[in-house]
């Protein structure tokens, strides 16, 4: 019990990391229908803004998460602009092959600038305390990991459910066309939509990089896959879907690496989003659409 | 009376001895380094993935993500045969095992996944793809994490040559034929062919498998002309490698597939001596090309459609 | 017994009712129409006989043979099988494929060689081949559609795209055919050649016919016997005079000042 309470807490953190880079992949998908494959590497970049801002400036956590999520906001826009944005009407595997191509590059370039080797973040950035209660273990890194990640999922809620910008996003992804007849600016929603999408993963990289305190150029592609898998398996396109599917994920993965399965963890992950494709296809939160004749 | 028997697949396989006998004299005259024979023997790999991840997603217009998958079984089957029977017979023997376990495992992933659409589709045999990987990494027979190594070099360029030709055929003749139109009109449209008789569980499953065991037939010849195989060469970006020469070369194109594997594969050769940014370069490439020709080189089309009208086959009764 | 007998048919989607109870016959050899205001539920019956989707009650039965199958729950290829065809109200054609082999794909079901004798080209291949191609060419005459069998279906006019529709489903060989608004979008010239072609083929093939459509003069001038829908409810059925002066098909759908 002792030991399944403790992985319990250990995956409500990683779940979270997942739950932030999810709920990208979800809006995005949501609005223009694309797997933005890239996403995981904007991540990525998040974790290194951290790492220069926190040993090249030398900032303390809120400030460098804050740096790392304007600059992956700026990436995320400049990358629509320029990749995504010429492709809307394109088919949906034209997209998701430009993402996969952007998603190489970001991995790429950061290799060249930065080498391949694993980076650390210097000792004194935010000290690591763990406490222990009832023969459990939790550390600042985990509390402060969770606490973020559900206030930064606080403050989406209320943009997308209160202001009009957030209406806007609602409004074009349900129809662009018929919210572009309204007076929206599609294009400007859509930029929106990047931008907290991948501030939001700038977030988790910097987080990401705190915990485990060791990045690299291809860290973003497997926990790109997975928070995508957690947003398919929350019911794609429906953000409060994405926060429990990434939490859902997060958990499940140390369950199975807390009992001793840490080699087949991921075949867990997938076998799960296989059962779950096949049981709900529009996942746990989804509604089924069935096309019409 | 119509048969094979015709001008027409005369003149093909006039062209195809041609360039054949290009190559192999070009080869056997040591007239191309060491290195562009690595690179036109992965092209040909790549010609025979790429021809059976079109029948599934070009013509049949299933989203897979799970090529690379098939291909690992046949590679680690026909190492694993090689390890007893290290002779050709033996590749054969052992292609014939991975076609056999892949046309299983294929089975089994296509029909509970087969029903699903689109990305969704595309995710779970992504999954699926990777559930295989994680199985050979843990799997004894198959190495492990290390894999398998020292594996005999038995493919040359005509064996991967031969097998170009037989899956262009196979392809080809089942496109043409009413199962593999069956198979195009699910493309076009699942509820209309459904309503018109389709099977279409059925057809998509049959398209799916026919691919899937080209991927095996692909793996046999790769284990044997790279001598090591390790469970991350099929990893998720080599699906994604072929999944782009088929959507380059235009899907529902066969000549497109083979064109586009060359050129990509060409592209990565010149590329090689700027190894630091060589990826950064491919990537650029790959943007680029969807930017500004997202239909592909030739969309549907073969290169036979632009040929001029008078050699082009008549298509009408005979 | 009739071809077709439908008993309390309903159809719920989440709770809202577009079927209910519905009864209908339709006799061999018979033209029937179906018609109904907007939103009606006409299509979504259309779509439980043709098994695209599973009615939540009551039953469809057809007749095979002299014995009666039931058509519930079974898939829509299998129910072609049987001898039902459909055209869809926004056509549905295979787009980017040939004139010839969209009526060709509705001939699959009776092909007689394997995938293997296709991969080998075996002399079965081809034999069957030329015969289908000559049996949908045929068929694509009695459309007046031949001139056109290599167009792709895309680029035919939207009159000439619903004929090869009706073409495409009678290719299926049916013993009933569904028509969903064969009319829709066509010109009253179109219109009445459309009405000749419905009557021709009834009596060619010796076929039933079941249709939907908007076109009042097509419908009371080609059907033997109308149903009418309304709010998911058969509200009348009969002769077409008899619909004609029906009071609550004149109120329901007509509107009152007819």
């Amino acid at each position: 019990m002792t030991i399944f309470l403790q992985q319990l807490i250990n995956g409500l953190s990683v779940g979270s990391i997942f739950a932030l880079i999810a709920l990208g992949y979800t809006m995005v998908y949501g609005i223009i229908k694309l797997i933005n494959f890239a996403h995981g590497d904007i991540y990525m970049l998040g974790a290194y803004v951290g790492f220069f801002a926190s040993t090249s400036l030398g900032l303390g956590f809120f400030p460098t998460m804050l740096l790392a999520m304007v600059i992956c906001m700026v990436a995320g826009v400049l990358i629509e602009k320029i990749a995504y944005k010429p492709l809307r009407h394109a088919s949906r595997i034209t997209s998701l092959i430009t993402a996969i191509g952007v998603s190489l590059f970001l991995e790429y370039a950061m290799m060249y600038f930065m080498g391949p080797n694993i980076r650390t973040y210097p000792a004194d950035f935010f000290p690591r305390e763990v406490y222990t209660f009832a023969g459990l273990q939790i550390s600042n890194h985990q509390i402060l990991i969770f606490v973020t990640s559900i206030l930064l999922m606080i403050a989406l809620q209320l943009i997308v459910k209160k202001t009009k910008i957030g209406k806007a996003m609602r409004a074009v992804s349900t129809d662009p066309d018929a919210a572009a007849l309204m007076g929206i600016n599609v294009n400007n929603t859509i930029s929106f939509t990047f931008a907290l999408g991948s501030a939001l993963a700038g977030a988790a990289g910097v987080m990401i990089g705190m915990y485990y305190n060791s990045i690299d150029p291809l860290m973003g592609m497997i926990p790109g896959l997975k928070a995508f898998i957690a947003a398919v398996f929350g019911g794609i396109g429906i953000i409060p879907g994405a926060m429990l599917g990434g939490e859902a994920i997060g958990i499940l993965e140390t369950l199975a690496s807390g009992y001793g399965f840490s080699m087949i963890k991921d075949a867990v992950v997938y076998l799960i989003l296989i059962v779950i494709l096949i049981i709900k296809p529009s996942g746990l939160l989804g509604k089924n659409v069935k096309e019409k004749v | 009376m119509k048969s094979q028997f015709t001008k027409r697949n005369l003149i093909w396989t006039i062209v195809v001895c041609v360039i054949f006998s290009i190559f192999q004299i070009a080869i056997s005259g040591r007239m191309i380094p060491n290195t562009y024979q690595v690179a036109i023997i992965t092209i040909g790999i790549n010609i025979i993935l790429a021809l059976g991840l079109n029948l599934i997603i070009g013509f049949t217009g299933q989203f897979s993500l799970g090529h690379a998958g098939f291909m690992s079984i046949g590679a680690y089957s026909a190492a694993i045969v090689l390890a007893k029977m290290p002779n050709l017979t033996g590749l054969f023997v052992g292609m014939l095992v991975g076609m056999a376990i892949t046309a299983v495992v294929a089975l089994i992933v296509a029909i509970p996944t087969l029903r699903l659409r689109g990305d969704y589709l595309a995710i779970a045999t992504l999954g699926f793809s990777e559930v295989i990987r994680i199985a050979i990494q843990n799997m004894e027979i198959t190495g492990g994490a290390a894999g398998l190594s020292n594996i005999p070099k038995l493919t040359t360029f005509p064996l991967v040559f031969v097998f170009i030709v037989i899956s262009v055929i196979v392809i080809h003749n089942f496109i043409r034929s009413s199962h593999g139109r069956a198979c195009i009109s699910v493309r076009e449209d699942e509820i209309a062919s459904e309503s018109m008789g389709i099977n279409t569980t059925k057809y998509k499953t049959l398209a799916f498998v026919i691919g899937a065991m080209l991927a095996s037939i692909a793996g046999a010849l790769y284990a044997a002309y790279f001598y090591v195989l390790k469970p991350t060469t099929f990893g998720f970006m080599k699906s994604i490698d072929i999944l782009v020469i088929v959507v380059f070369g235009g899907m529902g194109s066969l000549s497109g597939s083979i064109l586009a594997a060359i050129v990509l594969g060409i592209i990565n050769l010149t590329l090689q001596s700027y190894s630091e940014i060589r990826m950064i370069l491919y990537a650029l490439a790959i943007i680029v090309i969807m930017v500004y020709r997202p239909q592909g080189l030739f969309g549907s089309k073969e290169v036979t459609d632009f040929l001029p009208k008078k050699w082009q086959k008549k298509k009408e009764v005979d | 017994m009739p071809l077709l007998s439908v008993k309390k048919l309903t159809k719920n989607f989440d709770g809202l009712c577009a079927n209910s109870n519905i009864n209908m016959e339709i006799n061999e050899g018979e033209l029937v129409g179906l018609i109904g205001p907007n939103g009606a539920g006409k299509t979504t019956l259309f779509n439980m006989l043709t098994g695209v989707y599973v009615p939540s009650e009551g039953s469809i039965e057809f007749t095979k043979d002299d014995k009666p199958i039931k058509l519930n729950g079974i898939k829509p290829y299998k129910i072609t099988a049987l001898g039902l065809a459909r055209t869809f109200q926004n056509i549905r054609l295979f787009k980017d494929m040939t004139v010839l082999e969209n009526v060709l794909i509705a001939m699959n079901k009776d092909v007689d060689y394997g995938v293997i004798t296709a991969l080998l080209r075996l002399p079965k291949y081809y034999k069957s081949e030329i015969a289908m191609k000559k049996k949908a060419m045929e068929l694509l005459t009695i459309f007046h559609l031949e001139d056109k069998c290599e167009e792709l279906a895309c680029n035919l006019p939207y009159g000439e795209q619903r004929r090869l529709e009706i073409a495409r489903a009678m290719a299926a060989k049916p013993k009933l055919l569904f028509l969903d608004e064969p009319a829709a979008g066509m010109n009253p010239q179109e219109t009445a050649e459309l009405t000749e072609l419905i009557r021709f083929i009834r009596d060619e093939f010796h076929i039933s016919i079941l249709l939907i459509e908007h076109d009042m003069s097509l419908v009371m001038n080609l059907c033997e016997r109308i149903y009418v829908l309304d709010y998911g409810k058969i509200i009348a059925s009969g002769v077409p005079e008899e619909i004609k002066s029906n009071k609550r098909v004149i109120e329901a759908y007509l509107g009152e000042e007819v």
